[in-house]
């Protein structure tokens, strides 16, 4: 077996700010855009590494979701309880500094954890929560 | 003048919105837990009224801004109480709590046993060489994500979850 993590999805709801939000915020390049209006998948990633891509996706796109379903997803998105990631980096101070100044709502600033990390943490435009661990 | 499908999308929306909002009230706890934070306060910054605020937060997470802010400094209290360096009137003091009775009735309460105790057993454990290796399974897989057990962590009553180690690298 010779398996990658190729791509993880995150849900959006406004694929514009979203895609805002990974391009000029996170410094993500820009691989795939496919669909109109909500109905759109754009797929970004880490510049340097192909392989590894996050998916920005519409929610409940499945047909088989119910509406009842499709509302919970919308208030979780929008209670910031549905959607997260985990990403890392060697500079955790400057990655902060960098995202706040892009007006990004701030959860967490940079904390020692008692586990054992350090990280931050923000929301993307569609709630989902960005969590930023540091490489050491 | 509007359709019923109209009024329907906007009421949506406008709760969606509101559930936004709340969402970064409950950001903010979580960001100046340790800090002193009153409901008032939340909801003046929030623009609705205290009362409001605290029946919609409770809908949306199941606990008043209140019970939310306490459940935060407990949670964050027992990774204090568990590092073992700290005692009970320091940690009351570090997570923001200003009353010292007030916290161990909260902390029994909400984690089954003293702070004192707590910090006790935490020590025994840490000497016995198990402390932090032990995963709950349901929620941090093999000793997964550190954000995920810090969620997981949070207590609920009589509910003593052990936390998982390590980070994900």
């Amino acid at each position: 077996m010779n398996l990658t993590i190729h791509t993880a999805a995150l849900p959006h709801d406004d694929p514009d700010a979203s895609l805002a939000f990974y391009r000029d915020v996170l410094g993500f390049e820009v691989r795939g855009d496919v669909g109109q209006g909500r109905m759109r998948w754009i797929t970004v990633g880490p510049p340097g590494q192909p392989g590894t891509s996050l998916l920005l996706a519409p929610p409940a796109a499945d047909p088989g979701v119910t509406e009842d379903e499709r509302r919970t997803i919308a208030e979780m998105m929008a209670k910031g309880t549905y959607g997260w990631i985990l990403l890392a980096t060697p500079d955790l101070d400057a990655t902060f500094a960098r995202v706040e100044a892009g007006d990004a709502e701030v959860v967490q600033e940079p904390t020692e954890q008692p586990y054992g990390v350090r990280d931050c943490a923000f929301r993307d435009p569609a709630g989902n929560m960005i969590r930023i661990q540091e490489l050491r | 003048m509007c359709r019923p499908g109209w009024r329907r999308a906007r009421v949506q929306a406008q709760y969606l919105a509101e559930l936004a909002r709340l969402r970064r009230v409950r950001d903010r706890i979580d960001r100046e837990y340790a800090r002193p934070l009153d409901v008032v306060a939340l909801a003046r910054d929030a623009g609705v009224p205290a009362g409001h605020l605290g029946r919609l937060f409770r809908a949306a997470y199941g606990r008043s801004p209140h019970g939310y802010l306490l459940t935060r400094r407990i949670e964050r209290a027992t990774a204090l109480l568990r590092r073992g360096d700290l005692g009970v009137a320091e940690v009351a003091l570090a997570v923001g709590c200003t009353s010292l009775p007030a916290f161990t009735a909260r902390f029994t309460g909400l984690v089954g046993v003293s702070p004192a105790l707590f910090r006790l057993n935490a020590a025994d454990t840490a000497e016995g060489g198990t402390a932090g290796t032990a995963a709950d399974p349901g929620h941090a897989p093999g000793g997964g994500p550190a954000a995920v057990a810090r969620r997981a962590a949070i207590p609920v009553r009589n509910r003593e979850a052990p936390r998982a180690a390590g980070s994900v690298a």
